[in-house]
């Protein structure tokens, strides 16, 4: 791709004709920008010349809220940020505020949260894989996602009584204990998933189409994707070996043995690959948790009701679904957060594509924004 | 929490057993005491003093979303929505068995029906000298006597026929191919699509009046002109699309002998007028004042024109063996069976045959704008390009030329390729049936080819497009014109 080469932004003549450039507004209100980004396009027939990423339109302030909210308070606020996957949301705050209040977790409240962030994340993976494919114009992929979507969104549901917006991760542990149904039904949507990651690929992942559309497109190096502050899927595309929960483990995630995928040149394919395989990954980690299910308390003792650390901050990170997700909370001794700071990483991985877009097509706009997989609920915040 | 509720309903019951052996005991000594005035009264009944104590009677455990433990109902209900264990064999399914059978039924009663009306072209013969007779013109205007109508007017009427005949192909064609298509698409995407429009109640007719009724809401719609649109432009876009479409129609095959316009020239003349729609889609882009239907419309106006090139030469092949351009002459040469076994179908001629079917298929696809070749649509980029700003009948007109030329690019593919009406296989029963089920049949099939198309691949990107015809088709369908004609010179006498 010829993405150092921008035209220049005067108009010419070519041929003897005058030729105009055309700016094309895309988003907040269009098919594909996944929610209310918007995209400031300066074309040259079909040739992207400037593009300003345009974020905002969904700002609610949860950080300010948290201020006025006590620490459970604030764990319902965490949801809202990536609606696709708020178990990781939920638990890098609870992480968090746990370091202030010097909290230990019950190791089953531990694989429990394991195992609801991995289900998250193959939930929050098939969501990118079906819209990734109707970016591309492959409409079928989409509904083959949401079938297993929908089974995943039910084990959620069985357990804590939410779709989206779960507040199952608390202070302290897990709100709930599963039930053995709960278990068996997982172990059966394990099992029926697994084949089903093979279809994707035959459908989707190796269609000559669809790879001519994503290889070699939006590429970015390690040293970029470095630069540009990226992370999870997107960094490790590049060929970045980094993941928090295998440099920085939590919840006891040294514990089990799982692969982190890399990909060759930072492509939309490759970030599209890496996602399909850490979904392969992810049901490892559920079946390994499955098998070694600590038994005794779900929930830490002594969490109080309305909680008041110690003043003192403290940063926690994991690796959510987007990214490494990190949570700075500043305590002043009172009931609520002095100050919540979130490094959301849809955020800082919208950032790139201010410079990559130029000398695009209008296609690959869609094809780049598409596989960096952004929830704008966690862009804006 | 049932546990704690049952704790509650207990405490009552454990708390008044006491309370009746208790009261007679202070009574004798504390008269005074009001409260104690009651307890003599109620000493010998102490059934009466046993609902005192619990005035609220016990509350019924509320069911609980969160977490039933009990009779497990959100459990079963949502699972119940699980997919269905995967059969070893698809015959253990028992809808697969059900479909199967019904399927066969649908051919079996086609096949007799046709093998009852016989050829078409025969009936239509009938009806036209029963114009001509001395009958239909007492009954059209009423007129005394038994005159005939003049030759003329037999076939100005029998034209006109013609023409409305072939305009409801066009309209029940998109009746038809919409439902279609939903289904196809439907159950390629593991759902059912439409079930309920058009059933009895209680029943499962497969939707079939789902379209129907869309066009009805279609019709009721408003239809809306933006105002940055070039209003007569604008309005005037659909009509240029479905006109040509309706006229290329006129000397496609139906059948054998079975055409309303016997034309020499009938396969330059449907490319001619297939070749006007992308005026109109250009006008829709332009006309809309919209950036995304401009963009949309030159996509249309590049990809439509680069296609026809890799589309017409796919066709010379077929053109040389057959020596016309008269679609009834061209499915006469593929009359006859190599062998007595293989039809000698223009599809089975070693190597040419089957490039020209796979260039002509692909461009054919192209032409209509659809995945994978939709680019001027593409509605994850350009929203709806070119008719991003149509509604209504409007913008139905855009759908119904859709499906009209994916009939015409099926009725082409079976006329030049798959040897028109004849049956492809040498024996009774099926060279029994006629010719213009063969073809209807021939191009169900190919229309479903353009379905499934759609239903299973991702769109190209437009330099890609572009590429692909260019460097791909348009040097094959050459390369195919020489081999034809090193065919025609060594093979073909």
């Amino acid at each position: 791709m010829n993405n150092a080469t921008a035209a220049p932004i005067d108009n010419e003549t070519v041929g003897g004709v005058q030729t105009d450039q055309m700016f094309i507004n895309m988003g907040p209100q269009h098919p594909s920008t996944h929610g209310v980004l918007r995209i400031g396009l300066t074309v040259e027939g079909e040739v992207i010349v400037k593009a300003i990423p345009d974020i905002g339109y969904l700002h609610r302030g949860t950080e300010k809220l948290a201020e006025v909210r006590n620490f459970h308070h604030c764990v319902v606020l965490t949801d809202r940020w990536d609606y696709v996957s708020a178990m990781p949301n939920n638990l890098v705050f609870c992480l968090s505020a746990e370091k202030l209040m010097g909290l230990k977790i019950p190791p089953r409240a531990d694989a429990l949260r394991v195992i609801m962030c991995e289900l998250n994340r193959v939930a929050s993976h098939l969501l990118f894989f079906g819209t990734y494919g109707i970016d591309t114009g492959a409409f079928t992929p989409f509904l083959y996602a949401f079938r297993e979507r929908e089974m995943v969104l039910d084990l959620f549901e069985m357990l804590c009584g939410a779709r989206l917006t779960y507040n199952y991760i608390r202070l302290g542990g897990v709100m709930i204990d599963t039930t053995p149904e709960w278990l068996t039904r997982l172990k059966e949507f394990v099992e029926y998933f697994k084949p089903r990651l093979d279809e994707y690929d035959t459908l989707l992942s190796f269609n000559p189409i669809f790879m001519a559309r994503t290889k070699n497109v939006g590429c970015l190096t390690a040293a970029e994707a470095v630069n540009w502050g990226l992370s999870g899927p997107n960094l490790r595309a590049s060929g970045v070996d980094y993941d928090v929960r295998k440099h920085d483990p939590y919840c006891g995630y040294e514990n089990y043995a799982f692969e982190v995928p890399l990909g060759e040149n930072g492509s939309c394919w490759d970030r599209y690959f890496c996602r399909v395989r850490e979904m392969r990954q992810s049901i490892k980690i559920i079946e390994q948790a499955l098998s070694k299910l600590p038994e005794g308390p779900t929930m830490a003792m002594g969490v109080a009701k309305i909680p008041k650390p110690a003043p003192g901050e403290a940063y926690a990170h994991v690796e959510a679904s987007r990214g490494e997700l990190g949570i700075y909370l500043v305590s002043d001794g009172g009931i609520s957060p002095f100050r919540m700071h979130v490094r959301a990483p849809s955020f800082v991985n919208l950032a790139m594509l201010q410079e990559k877009l130029v000398g695009m097509k209008v296609a690959d706009v869609i094809a780049v924004l598409g596989s960096i997989d952004i929830v704008l609920g966690e862009v804006d915040r | 929490m049932s546990e704690a509720s049952e704790e509650k309903k207990d405490a009552p019951a454990s708390n008044g057993a006491p309370a009746p052996a208790a009261a007679p005991a202070p009574a004798p000594a504390a008269a005074p005491v009001p409260a104690a005035v009651g307890a003599p009264a109620a000493a010998p009944a102490p059934a009466a003093a046993a609902p005192k104590p619990a005035p609220k009677p016990a509350k019924a455990p509320l069911p609980d979303p969160v977490l039933n433990r009990k009779n497990g109902r959100l459990l079963e209900d949502r699972f119940a929505t699980w997919p269905q264990p995967i059969f070893d064999s698809k015959w253990q399914r028992p809808s697969y068995r059900q479909g199967a059978v019904m399927l066969a039924g649908i051919f079996v009663g086609l096949a007799v029906l046709g093998i009852a009306v016989g050829e078409l072209s025969k009936w239509a013969d009938l009806f036209y000298h029963w114009l001509g007779s001395p009958l239909p013109k007492f009954l059209l205007f009423g007129a005394p006597g038994f005159w005939q109508l003049s030759p003329l007017a037999v076939d100005a009427i029998w034209i006109a026929i013609k023409v409305l005949i072939v305009l409801h192909v066009i309209l029940i064609n998109g009746l038809w191919s919409i439902w279609w298509e939903r289904k196809i698409s439907a159950h390629i995407q593991s759902r059912v699509g439409p079930t309920y429009a058009g059933s009895p109640k209680g029943m499962n007719w497969h939707g079939w009046a789902q379209t129907a009724i869309d066009g009805i809401k279609l019709l009721l719609k408003e239809d809306i002109t933006p105002v940055a649109a070039d209003g007569p432009v604008h309005a005037l876009a659909p009509a240029i699309v479905v006109i040509p479409c309706v006229i290329a129609f006129a000397p496609v095959l139906f059948g054998k002998e079975l055409a309303a316009a016997s034309l020499d020239i009938g396969t330059l003349y449907i490319f001619a007028f297939a070749g006007i729609t992308v005026f109109g889609v250009v006008m829709a882009g332009w006309g809309s004042g919209n950036k995304y239907s401009l963009l949309g419309g030159l996509r249309a106006a590049a990809q439509i024109v680069s296609y026809e090139l890799p589309r017409g030469f796919s066709v010379v092949p077929v053109l040389m063996f057959a020596g016309s351009l008269d679609l009834s002459v061209i499915v006469k040469a593929q009359a006859g069976y190599w062998g007595g076994i293989i039809p000698r179908w223009f599809v089975f001629y070693p190597v040419v045959g089957q490039i020209a079917f796979a260039i002509f298929l692909i461009a054919s696809i192209a032409e209509t704008n659809r995945v994978p070749f939709d680019i001027p649509e593409a509605e994850s980029e350009l929203v709806g390009g070119f008719h991003t700003e149509y509604s209504g009948m409007k913008w139905s007109i855009f759908f119904l030329t859709e499906y009209g030329y994916v009939l015409l690019g099926s009725f082409l593919l079976a006329t030049f390729f798959l040897g028109g009406g004849s049956s492809p296989i040498n024996l009774p029963p099926f060279t029994l049936i006629p010719s213009w089920l063969w073809m209807l049949g021939k191009a169900m099939l190919m229309m479903f080819t353009f379905l499934w198309v759609r239903w299973t691949l991702p769109r190209f990107r437009v330099d890609q497009l572009m590429d692909f015809c260019w460097k791909f088709l348009l040097p094959w369908s050459f390369a195919n014109v020489v081999v034809a004609g090193v065919y025609l010179a060594l093979w073909l006498k």
